[in-house]
């Protein structure tokens, strides 16, 4: 049963190694179950992960997917690496929505420039909020991140719920749990014709290379991986944990808060009950197969979008579910951090 | 007021079931020191396990039961390799469980998302059932109720009396020296990964065959999550879990009866209230440390590789 | 002990490699019924994983073992324990939130009934002199109760061999008495006895004969009492014993540490309470705080280097107030610490020994700016850490956990010494180190000391203390005895202060004996 025993030092190639093992294992698993389902594992494929990609709409839609996906790891990326769990960006994403959505729809017939951008960091501030709360419970309360920021994922699910079929429900909208849809002047702008991809991606890439440079250079990036190795030595040098607690819950809500904004005020263009098909969690699989690093965050934020674009073309040709795509997510991850083990120990000699 | 508060309790005994076989497994589970947070993957497979054996045998949730915790079992011993073969992240592989485990539900579910089941009747035990208040709520249950009052009642007397409860201590506490004693510390959580998934398997076909005798997908609906978050809360001792269990079951049950009540709050609120109270809960448990380091398996939630 | 006898055990040839060390080099040994025979080495010597081939805990890649004239192959530790091999830990493996009962029920091959178990616990510790209450738990014992809690466990199983494993290392000199008495009455009942140390006069003293080990091989076999320990130490690290020069101090002495009343609770339930706790350290000296581990040691050094920050004023750097600031505040004074654990405290292990320096050395000038690292300058500072204090790596890439217990010490040491600092805490200075890295380490606090830095050591090894401290203090129970200049005291005194036997001081009566 013992597998493995510990490397003295930790292998660099199993490192970068891991994702496209993990990647190949879980293509492996899929043509299994494909196999099993009693369908043609290289057709599946193709639908799966080809087709999707043939047309231009196909890479829009796979940009618009990576999005919200990128965003949100590259957050949640700065609190793995101090080992803070925030299992809730779904929820920091609703609440996002629904501070942003908030604005939209009190200044529905505005015309201001401004609705825009105050509607981002209304949606920050939402998402900021749903984490800056775990983030009080665990450091004055000594209560896990991972169980609060969880089951507030729920409770956030029912205040949406709650305003769209409450204050916020659209008077004309036939009694569906919805909201008006959002003026012009509170969306995105879309970049082209026919396609779904908006101005939203700028935010994006400005987290992107904003998350990128903090990682290398900075001294609050070095505090918060010193946390997350060691607690122990943390506290020696004199770094404060309440900061590493805080900083990280708070910056992985606001970016969430702003994937939220994306997609209300872009693809969704409205406040429902399908604003996210668990982006929140799906980004946590992204965030650890990009390596918690900036730039491999956007490789794996693609991927993770892939697989949600074959999830939905199997729907279409192949007549399965959508669950698969939780299914293909639930493995990759699985995989990935089996194959993470090989970083720091190697298989057991047998003697 | 009684004739609320007698279905109320009836009701909250029934709702309490799930949560009771799979905090009883989650707590053998982290007892060895291992942190299992795929309770709602390992349920949800569980249920729709469950349900397929009971709708196709047509023996109901009495194939239903064990088909469950087989399945949950199955599921588990997915998470003890990854976490205790290849010593990954026990908290990440979670979670990876339980993405994967709801995505397997919903896709074997989909078939049967219009089938319902025979529910299962309550036993109606002689003379105990005709007693006033008390026989309703406690002495007309289905068979399920009184099972998990067994396994409360076996697992609470291994756990405190027997060699093995000890030898679960042991290694949930300091796996090194349960090693340099000769314990095969791995085959020992195993065994405890095993017994959490069966048991978070029966919860799940409870669900599926017996409380609700029919197929909907995300049934589990986070009943899973507050398992875990109840074993926290009954600080890894089956008797608070019980009654932790038998409280969330209350609140659970709370929204079913509140128009009755002439609680008139939205539905949203009532809804959102056993998370809430899951929340509250974890901290008012969590602020006291000193209880907490008493009582945490200590080694929980680390690899050992020996 | 009849050497004419059939030996009790004997190990034949054993080799046992692993990745990239032979722990066991052809390794040869036996001991007879009634003898007790020391297997002495340092730190690395592969003594430990001998003795865990011996108990089934780790399989030799070649070699026989035989067992009453028997080859037996001893395939885990519940084997072991059924042909007669009892072992008692060097770090104990009892568990903390059990009672001495249970404890020893789970190594019991028997069926499992804790109140008869009870009694036999009680009979068999009296006969031995190894006084235990059976229901008390394991975390409210003292180290030396846990001790006899390890032999009587052993000696439950009838056991026909006996393996310690350094067991004096924390003991009092009074208890380590008491432990040899119980030793010979064993060894006089028959029973064999594997006595596993580094300390010479323990083994001139209480074995029969020694089995030498240096770097993996048996070096010598030799009868203690005929041998000097000079004789002994060449067999054991292949030259004489290393020696501390201590100059004296030729600067201004001024109070650079002083605490005043420091009580403070246990902050968790396995914890020890500090009590009116009150010293000082000048320029130029080392004080020495002697005493078992878990007597307040852990709690007493978070509190000294800010780890757990105290009430302002019960402790003075250079009579400023510094009781209430955090541990990077207390570094940027003056004050630097080497805590007891290298690995997870005073380094983070997978990382790099440039990130290691990182850790405390971002605090010295141009490391950082604009909330920016300097990385280059981190690297920098590693090399001349590296170079300066000698410590043998693969050069400042090398992940802090790929160095030996000593090159890593004489990092965090070299890199603390880096800061100019005007104090250094030091927790277990050479615990776990080889003796030449110890000898290295020991005149590098001299040295440091000499130039004017004060010195607080807080160690388990006595003769360490006796041999760096000016003065010498000892920590029980949460309390703290006044200290004594070094050739004012003797380590039997001090023993028996380690057990408790004080007076609380005033801080006033500890400044007259300084």
């Amino acid at each position: 049963m013992h597998l493995l025993e510990p490397r003295a030092q930790p292998s660099r190639v199993m490192r970068w190694a891991a994702p496209p093992l993990a990647i190949v294992a879980m293509l492996i698993a899929g043509s299994l179950l494909f196999w099993a389902l009693g369908k043609n594992p290289l057709g599946s494929f193709k639908v799966f992960f080809i087709d999707p990609l043939t047309s231009a709409y196909g890479w829009g839609e796979l940009l618009v997917k990576a999005c919200p996906l990128i965003l949100i790891a590259e957050g949640l990326a700065i609190g793995f690496k101090a080992r803070i769990y925030n299992i809730g960006a779904e929820g920091q994403l609703i609440m996002g929505a629904l501070f942003g959505g908030g604005v939209a729809i009190y200044y529905n017939d505005s015309t201001s420039m401004w609705v825009l951008p105050a509607m981002v960091a209304a949606g920050a501030l939402g998402g900021a909020l749903w984490g800056w709360l775990p983030a009080v419970l665990k450091t004055n309360f000594n209560a896990e991140e991972t169980l609060t920021t969880l089951m507030l994922n729920y409770v956030a699910v029912f205040i949406l719920e709650y305003m769209v079929s409450g204050p916020w429900r659209d008077p004309d909208g036939m009694n569906f749990p919805q909201s008006v849809m959002f003026s012009d002047n509170a969306l995105f702008r879309v970049l082209a014709d026919g396609s779904r991809v908006n101005t939203s991606i700028f935010i994006a890439l400005f987290v992107v290379l904003a998350f990128w440079l903090f990682n290398a250079r900075s001294f609050l990036a070095y505090k918060l991986e010193i946390g997350g190795h060691a607690p122990a030595a943390s506290r020696y040098a004199g770094f404060s944990a309440r900061q590493t607690v805080w900083f990280s819950l708070i910056i992985s809500g606001l970016t969430a808060g702003l994937a939220g904004v994306g997609e209300v005020a872009g693809p969704v263009g409205q406040l429902n009950l399908n604003i996210s098909p668990g982006y929140g969690y799906a980004a946590i699989i992204v965030a650890y197969l990009g390596r918690l690093h900036a730039a491999g965050i956007v490789l794996a934020g693609f991927l993770m979008a892939l697989i949600y674009l074959g999830g939905e073309a199997a729907q279409v040709s192949l007549q399965m579910p959508a669950a698969i795509t939780g299914i293909f997510q639930g493995m990759l991850l699985l995989f990935l951090l089996g194959a993470d083990a090989f970083i720091d120990n190697r298989l057991r000699r047998p003697a | 007021m009684l004739e609320h508060l007698v279905p109320i309790l009836a009701g909250a005994l029934a709702a309490a079931t799930p949560l009771i076989f799979a905090g009883l497994g989650e707590l053998v589970t982290e007892r060895s020191g291992v942190m299992n947070l795929g309770v709602e993957g390992m349920m949800s497979v569980g249920a729709i396990a469950a349900f397929a054996a009971a709708s196709h045998s047509g023996h109901g949730a009495t194939l239903g039961l064990p088909a469950g915790a087989l399945a949950g079992m199955l599921t588990a011993l997915i998470f003890a390799f990854f976490t205790l073969s290849l010593a990954a992240n026990q908290a990440a592989c979670g979670l990876a469980l339980t993405i994967f485990g709801v995505g397997l539900s919903a896709f074997i579910g989909q078939h049967y998302v219009s089938y319902s089941l025979p529910g299962l009747a309550g036993l109606n035990l002689p003379l105990l059932a005709d007693i006033p208040v008390l026989g309703p709520i406690f002495f007309r249950q289905n068979a399920v109720v009184y099972l998990s009052l067994l396994a409360f009642a076996i697992v609470a007397w291994v756990l405190a009396k027997s060699k093995l409860g000890l030898m679960l201590k042991a290694v949930g506490e300091s796996p090194e020296s349960a090693h340099a004693i000769g314990y095969p510390v791995l085959a020992i959580r195993y065994g405890a990964v095993a017994f959490g998934g069966a048991m978070a398997g029966i919860a799940g076909a409870y669900l599926s065959t017996v409380y609700t005798p029919l197929w909907v997908q995300n049934m589990s609906a986070g009943r899973g999550w507050i398992s875990v978050a109840l074993v926290v809360f009954a600080t890894w001792k089956p008797t608070r879990l019980l009654l932790g269990a038998y409280l969330f079951g209350g609140i659970t049950i709370l929204q079913f009866h509140a128009q009755g009540l002439g609680i008139a709050v939205p539905v949203q609120v009532l809804a959102a209230l056993p998370y809430v109270a899951t929340v509250i809960v974890l901290v008012a448990i969590s602020r006291d440390k000193r209880l907490l380091q008493l009582n945490l398996p200590a080694s929980l939630g680390k690899s050992f590789l020996p | 002990m009849n050497p004419q006898q059939e030996p009790r055990l004997s190990l034949l040839h054993i080799t046992k490699r692993y990745p990239g060390v032979v722990a066991n080099s052809d390794v040869s040994l036996s001991v007879h019924p009634g003898e007790i025979r020391a297997v002495l080495g340092e730190n690395g010597a592969g003594k430990s994983t001998l003795m865990k081939i011996i108990y089934g805990a780790v399989k030799a890649d070649e070699g026989e073992i035989m067992w009453n004239g028997r080859q037996v192959d001893i395939a885990n530790p519940a084997q072991a324990r059924r042909l007669g091999i009892g072992m008692v830990f060097q770090h104990f493996s009892l568990f903390e939130t059990m009672s001495v009962v249970e404890n020893i029920a789970l190594v019991l091959d028997e069926k499992f009934d804790l109140a008869s178990l009870a009694v036999r616990v009680k009979e068999v510790s009296e006969r031995y002199g190894l006084p235990l209450d059976p229901h008390r738990l394991v975390h409210n014992l003292s180290v030396g109760e846990r001790q006899r809690v390890e032999i009587v466990r052993c000696l439950l199983q009838k056991p026909q061999l006996l393996i310690l494993d350094e067991p004096t290392s924390v003991l009092t000199p009074q208890a380590v008495r008491k432990l040899f008495e119980t030793l010979r009455k064993l060894a006089s009942e028959g029973i064999s006895i594997l006595y596993i140390s580094h300390k010479l006069d323990e083994i001139q003293e209480l074995c029969d004969s020694a089995t030498i080990m240096r770097g993996g091989k048996v070096t010598g076999h030799a009868v203690p009492r005929e041998e000097t320990s000079a004789s002994l130490a060449r067999m054991m690290i292949g030259r004489e014993l290393p020696v501390c020069e201590a100059k004296p101090y030729t600067g201004e002495p001024h109070t650079v540490l002083e605490v005043r009343g420091l009580s403070l609770p246990a902050d968790n339930p396995f914890g020890t309470t500090l009590k009116d706790i009150s010293l000082t350290v000048q320029a130029g000296e080392i004080l020495g705080i002697a005493g078992i581990s878990g007597n307040g040691q852990a709690e007493l050094l978070m509190a000294l280097s800010g780890e757990n920050p105290v009430s302002m004023d019960t402790v003075l750097l250079q009579g400023k107030a510094i009781g209430h600031l955090d541990a990077g505040q207390r570094r940027d004074l003056g004050l630097v610490f080497v805590p007891e654990e290298r690995l997870g405290r005073g380094a983070v292990p997978p990382l790099s020994l440039a990130r290691n320096a990182l850790l405390t050395g971002h605090r010295l000038a141009g490391m950082k700016g604009w909330g920016l690292v300097n990385y280059s300058k981190a690297r920098n500072f590693a090399k001349e850490c590296i170079q300066r204090f000698d410590v043998r790596c693969n050069g400042p890439d090398s992940a802090a956990r790929s160095l030996s217990g000593g090159n890593l010490q004489k990092f965090i040491v070299g890199r603390e010494i880096m800061l100019a600092p005007k104090l250094m805490i030091v927790a277990q200075p050479t615990w776990g180190v080889d003796v030449g890295a110890a000898a290295f380490l020991r005149q590098t606090l001299l040295d440091l000391s000499r130039s004017g830095v004060a010195i607080l050591v807080i160690s388990e090894e006595l003769e360490e203390l006796f041999e760096i401290s000016d003065r010498i203090a000892v920590l029980a129970e949460g309390r703290l005895s006044a200290a004594k200049p070094r050739q004012q005291t003797d380590a039997e005194s001090v023993g028996l202060q380690m057990s408790g036997l004080f007076d609380t001081t005033t801080p006033e009566a500890s400044h007259a004996s300084a």
